[in-house]
């Protein structure tokens, strides 16, 4: 895991759900499969209406068209965050977007515990609900060594919290990694 | 010091004589569920994680219920149901409900139940958020991720925290005009769709202890649109007595001790509730349904988890013995006894498939349907700016398919009042 992540931010408001982070029509796609697993990436938060997309000014998309990559490395959203179904395709699809970390102030728990255990973006939570100090596109600092998120341009920073009891699996890399770690389960067979 | 039910039923899961909300436990898994959708990755990461010739920790713990993309003809989508046979044909799982053969049940939590895989005091667990329907049993149920069922498929085992417990209590007689569905829209509407994040729901009250199973289960069906991790019922002679008639494996019933601490305590009277509606786009953005008379419909879907059971189109089928639909009006049974029961069971001298083709309905093949959209060709999809009054669980951008359209969520009294009219409508015109 990344103690400190820089990049663009790319923000969203309250109450994002999985069926805007991955259109459920999506999901039949092959998360293994090195093709399909790629257009996770290019429809990730496609599902997002276009003016609450890329705040403040909104009609922004995570990926370009045409791209499979996005360009922000971290998606800072309101309270809340990936509330809806259980899937994992959420976490999944915004990883292989190129989103290495969220930021909001409250998160749905089995977006949550996906992003976690699966290892796939670290998952932080704000002390305050964030989404109006911010601008899309704009260079920060997500620093989880000494709890903050900085604007590079400013300076000005703003706490987060400790990740607390999951940290070491987060840490670890995900559930798998964590129960080998902690000597739960044996080494993957055929790793 | 006292332990709620679901504290009890993790404490006895974790080989602990006492469990506190807030501590993180190992607990052993009775049944794991997993369907078309979150299958087939769950499935990868299991032969990733545990060799490509790992075998299932439990055979007859594991249950895999196809029905969220079941009558496509998406090829990703047959693919993946292909990708469940494979499985369960290599790991030979008597458990498997396969598409196109007589076991093809339809939607899981609505099947769990009816094969009686719902067992007071059990752990479940499902790759579905809607997995919280089971706590109608007394039961601690709630949805997980691939990677989480990927680690009970060979460990038969998984960390959760406990959660703390909100209780419902809901004393008196409900209104004849108001359903299960209305009371949970109420309460979502009340908490917010984070209202519950991280804890229990818990109904009780006598309202609750006269209700059938098929209510409890839409009330505890809902309670994922609250964030809330576990819905949960105690078991009484009801609950018994549905489970007795479907499976002989023991159980356990637990109650609240007397000093159970819980995290607040809400009480509504039941002759005080009436139909509910959440208007787009979420399912806490709730109104009485006389604030919301005359909203212009395309079109009405009676179906899912939440309202595609037997007793939802029986509710429907007391409006629509006498009266036509006047917007586009679909109806999906749940499961396929669902659709045997609508086929056989008559009202007042026709079978319930009469009296919804009589009035212009149509009907389609049991299984999740458009509640979550799905491929272009599902049946009932919004595929443009269509306007929807649905008795399914969430009205969130593009849930049933387009991001244009918007979804009204209602009782199934509700929806086909409105469904007559075309317009939104107070069931009470139709009901006496």
């Amino acid at each position: 895991m990344e103690k400190i992540i820089k990049g663009k931010v790319f923000v969203l408001g309250d109450d994002i759900d999985t069926d805007q982070i991955i259109p459920a029509q999506y999901l039949v796609y092959s998360l293994e499969d090195p093709v399909e697993r790629k257009k996770y990436g290019e429809l990730a938060l496609s599902g997002v209406p276009a003016e609450e997309s890329g705040l403040p000014q909104g009609h922004i998309p995570l990926v370009e068209e045409g791209q499979q990559e996005s360009q922000y490395a971290i998606v800072l959203g309101g309270k809340n965050f990936g509330c809806g179904s259980s899937r994992e395709h959420a976490p999944a699809a915004m990883e292989i977007a190129g989103v290495k970390a969220v930021i909001a102030p409250s998160y749905a728990r089995i977006f949550y515990r996906n992003a976690v255990d699966g290892g796939f973006l670290v998952p932080v939570e704000s002390f305050d609900r964030l989404v109006e100090s911010f601008t899309t596109g704009e260079e920060i600092e997500l620093n989880l060594e000494e709890g903050f998120v900085r604007k590079l341009a400013t300076g000005e920073q703003f706490p987060v919290r400790d990740l607390g009891e999951v940290g070491a699996i987060v840490e670890a890399g995900g559930i798998f990694a964590y129960a080998r770690k902690v000597g739960k389960i044996g080494e993957a067979a055929n790793a | 010091m006292g332990m709620t039910i679901t504290e009890k039923i993790l404490a006895k899961h974790a080989g602990r004589d006492q469990v506190k909300a807030g501590e993180n436990v190992w607990v052993n898994v009775d049944v794991l569920m997993t369907h078309d959708v979150c299958g087939p990755p769950t499935i990868a990461i299991f032969k990733k994680q545990f060799g490509k010739d790992a075998k299932v920790w439990d055979k007859e713990k594991l249950v895999i219920i196809p029905d969220h993309y079941i009558f496509t003809k998406d090829f990703h989508a047959n693919r993946n149901v292909d990708l469940l046979r494979e499985f369960a044909a290599e790991q030979k799982l008597p458990h498997f409900y396969d598409v196109g053969t007589s076991r093809y049940k339809g939607v899981c939590h609505v099947a769990l139940p009816e094969e009686g895989w719902t067992r007071p005091g059990e752990v479940l667990f499902g790759t579905d958020s809607h997995t919280c329907t089971a706590g109608a049993f007394g039961q601690f149920a709630t949805g997980i991720g691939n990677t989480d069922a990927a680690f009970i498929l060979g460990t038969g085992e998984l960390w959760v925290k406990v959660p703390e417990t909100m209780r419902f209590v809901i004393d008196g007689k409900i209104p004849s005009c108001v359903m299960a569905k209305d009371i949970i829209l109420n309460i979502i509407g009340d908490i917010g769709v984070d209202g519950a994040s991280y804890r229990t729901m818990e109904f009780a009250g006598t309202a609750v202890e006269a209700m059938t199973m098929e209510d409890r289960m839409t009330l505890c069906n809902m309670v994922i649109e609250a964030g809330g991790k576990n819905g949960v019922i105690a078991a009484d002679a009801t609950t018994e007595a549905y489970v007795r008639q479907r499976t002989d494996k023991p159980y356990t019933i637990y109650h609240n001790d007397p000093d159970a601490t819980f995290h607040s305590e809400y009480h509504y009277k039941a002759e005080e509730l009436h139909p509910m509606i959440a208007r787009p786009q979420s399912p806490d953005n709730k109104s009485r349904i006389t604030e919301v008379l005359d909203v212009p419909l395309d079109r009405a879907y009676i179906g899912s988890c939440t309202g595609g059971k037997f007793s939802d189109f029986w509710a429907a089928a007391q409006l629509f013995k006498d009266h036509p639909v006047g917007v586009d009006t679909f109806v999906v049974p749940a499961t396929t006894e669902i659709a045997r029961q609508l086929d056989e069971v008559k009202m007042e001298g026709r079978t319930l498939v009469e009296i919804f083709k009589d009035a212009g309905v149509q009907i389609g093949d049991a299984s999740c349907a458009a509640c979550l959209g799905g491929p272009a060709d599902t049946f009932g999809r919004l595929n443009a700016d269509e306007v929807c009054i649905s008795t399914t669980n969430r009205n969130f951008p593009g849930r049933m398919g387009s991001k244009e359209s918007r979804v009204y969520l209602a009782s199934p009294y509700t929806v086909a009042a409105s469904a007559i009219t075309g317009k939104i409508t107070d069931p009470r015109e139709y009901l006496d």
